[in-house]
């Protein structure tokens, strides 16, 4: 009885994402991930940076499963990633957000579409989908452009309708790969505050950028990378420079 | 699977169609062409193998009888005869019946003069096929029953019905590997043009959670669609020029009219038309199927 309690206990405390000397190889050349350990909390917002090719996508396309490790282990939200089954990973990214640099929307949808997209996906009654997506869009601050098509939407725009996608079906994890990397300073803070405001309500957000000034003005847990390596991990810490 | 989900996936398949109209263009063209060649050689071929037929039955074996044969037994053998697979029909004619068509086939006048029939023994069956091929084992056949005296077959034309019958059916086969080679290949480059677009709202689909099923639903309803307007347009085109030849051959040259009997149209659509429509959305699947199914490895 102690025991399952106490494992119980364990459990919850236990990281909702878990590296464990994880190390990727591509066909080709140095390892992109050489013996990774990293542990984030629920509720922990994170900023993973580094040079160009050291590893941060690499990084986020095994959390998603997108790619298997070469060795190691990878725990995400309870899931053992490397043992999942190809059926078993629709299911597991429905509890994981995803935005992209590319915004990847859904070129020939509107708005409205893209975002409910992701409720048809896990089946949602078309009176849930007609309460939860205009919702998540005044969220973002897109309450008026339901019906606009993505090239009709600036960049920053752009991205919000892929956040509010990735929000929209309340996701326990949000992983950002370089959410702002094609956005000007104003939009890019726009939309670090709305990262920030959702890890608020209690998402944990991973965010890979190479926006220094960003980085060190919000004062998170910043991760940075070189060569596939962690070389430091620093709360309420601060973009690394090079030398 | 919800109603909704399979609701869902119908709609956004029809509006896939109209997204991509030049790639929607591209694959019916494809699949008409390929169709369209099928349908005209196959309404070519079975009007051939019709005219073939319709040769072979006109080919006759006679079995001359022994004298005295009882009317009972012409019964009995002709019952034999009727239950064969490879007989069609079977007629029978008395000696005398046999000599009187002999005399007006040869303008003898009036035969009365005649005290005796000169064919006494020739009351004879004459027995059509629907296989010349089996001729031989017929002819076997007859030969070993009672009260047969003398077979005569035309065993040259047979073999040449036969040899025909054959040559027809591999060219058949021929065509049709051809053609669905072409068609394969044409509709494989077709497919690959639509890719990059599709490749990219699949990869997204698959980011945000969706199953290979949901993901791939839209794309092979398309195709389906796709393949099923493909067979029509041919069948159409094919309708309308069999119909102008039938007429054609029979007003225009009544030499033609006579030795070329076209099988009426309702009779080549009926077969068809569901082979056709059976093509074009069985490659519409396989082709969207099996070109989505690449890309769902995300
Ligand atoms: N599909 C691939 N095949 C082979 N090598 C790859 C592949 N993807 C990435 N790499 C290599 O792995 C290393 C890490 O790449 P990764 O994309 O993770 O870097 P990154 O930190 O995201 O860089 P950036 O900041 O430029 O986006 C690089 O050396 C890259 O060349
Ligand atoms: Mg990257």
């Amino acid at each position: 009885m102690k025991r399952t309690t106490a494992k119980r206990r364990q459990l919850s405390n236990a990281p909702i994402i878990s590296l464990e000397h994880v190390s990727k190889a591509y066909s080709a050349g140095a390892p992109a991930l050489n013996d990774v350990n990293l542990h984030i909390n629920k509720g922990e917002f994170v900023f993973i940076v580094g040079d160009s090719g050291s590893g941060k996508s690499t990084l986020i396309k095994l959390l998603l499963r997108e790619l298997l490790p070469s060795s190691g282990r990878i725990v995400v939200n309870g899931t053992d990633v490397v043992r999942l089954r190809r059926r078993q990973i629709p299911k597991f990214r429905r509890n994981l957000g995803v935005v992209f640099q590319d915004f990847r929307l859904l070129k020939d949808r509107n708005v409205y579409e893209n975002v409910a997209f992701a409720q048809r996906i896990i089946q949602k009654s078309g009176r849930e989908i007609r309460k939860n997506v205009p919702s998540i869009l005044s969220t973002v601050g897109l309450a008026g452009k339901y019906k606009a098509r993505p090239k009709q939407l600036s960049g920053g725009e752009q991205q919000r309708v892929a956040l509010a996608r990735a929000l929209v079906n309340k996701p326990q994890i949000l992983l950002a790969d370089e959410p702002t990397g094609n956005l000007d300073p104003k939009n890019s803070w726009e939309i670090m505050n709305l990262l920030e405001k959702i890890n608020n309500n209690g998402t944990t957000v991973l965010v890979v950028t190479h926006n220094r000034e960003i980085v060190n003005d919000m004062q998170k847990r910043v991760v940075t990378m070189k060569k596939g390596v962690i070389v430091s991990d620093e709360e309420k810490g601060g973009y690394i420079d090079e030398d | 699977m919800r109603i909704n989900t399979l609701f869902y996936s119908l709609i956004q398949g029809i509006k896939n169609i109209f997204r991509n109209k030049w790639f929607t263009l591209a694959s019916v063209a494809t699949i008409s062409a390929c169709l369209f060649l099928f349908g005209l050689f196959y309404s070519i071929l079975t009007n051939f193998e019709h005219m073939v037929k319709s040769a072979e039955q006109r080919v006759a074996i006679t079995a001359l009888l022994e004298l005295g044969v009882s009317d009972e037994r012409v019964a009995e053998i002709k019952a034999m005869l009727m239950n064969r697979e490879e007989v069609n029909e079977v007629d029978y004619f008395t000696a005398d019946e046999t000599w009187a068509k002999f005399a007006e086939e040869n303008d003898f006048g009036d035969i009365s003069i005649f005290t005796e029939n000169p064919l006494e023994d020739c009351a004879h069956f004459d027995i059509y096929m629907n296989d010349v091929s089996m001729q031989s084992d017929l002819v076997e056949y007859l030969e070993t029953i009672d009260g047969v005296r003398k077979v005569n077959q035309s065993a040259l034309t047979a073999q040449v019905l036969t040899g025909v019958n054959s040559i027809i059916g591999y060219v058949s086969i021929g065509i049709i590997l051809i053609l669905f080679l072409v068609s394969i290949f044409l509709i494989s480059n077709t497919v690959t043009i639509g890719i990059q677009v599709r490749k990219e709202e699949i990869q997204i689909m698959k980011y945000i959670g969706a199953t290979d099923f949901f993901a791939r639903a839209p794309f092979v309803i398309e195709g389906i669609l796709i393949g099923f307007i493909g067979s029509l347009v041919p069948l159409a085109a094919v309708y309308f020029l069999y119909n102008e030849a039938v007429i054609y051959a029979a007003s225009s040259y009544s030499f033609m009219a006579a030795l070329i009997q076209f099988l009426p149209v309702e009779e080549v659509f009926a077969t068809l038309i569901p082979i056709c429509i059976g093509i074009g959305v069985g490659i519409g699947f396989i082709g969207s199927y099996t070109t989505v199914r690449k890309h769902l490895s995300v």
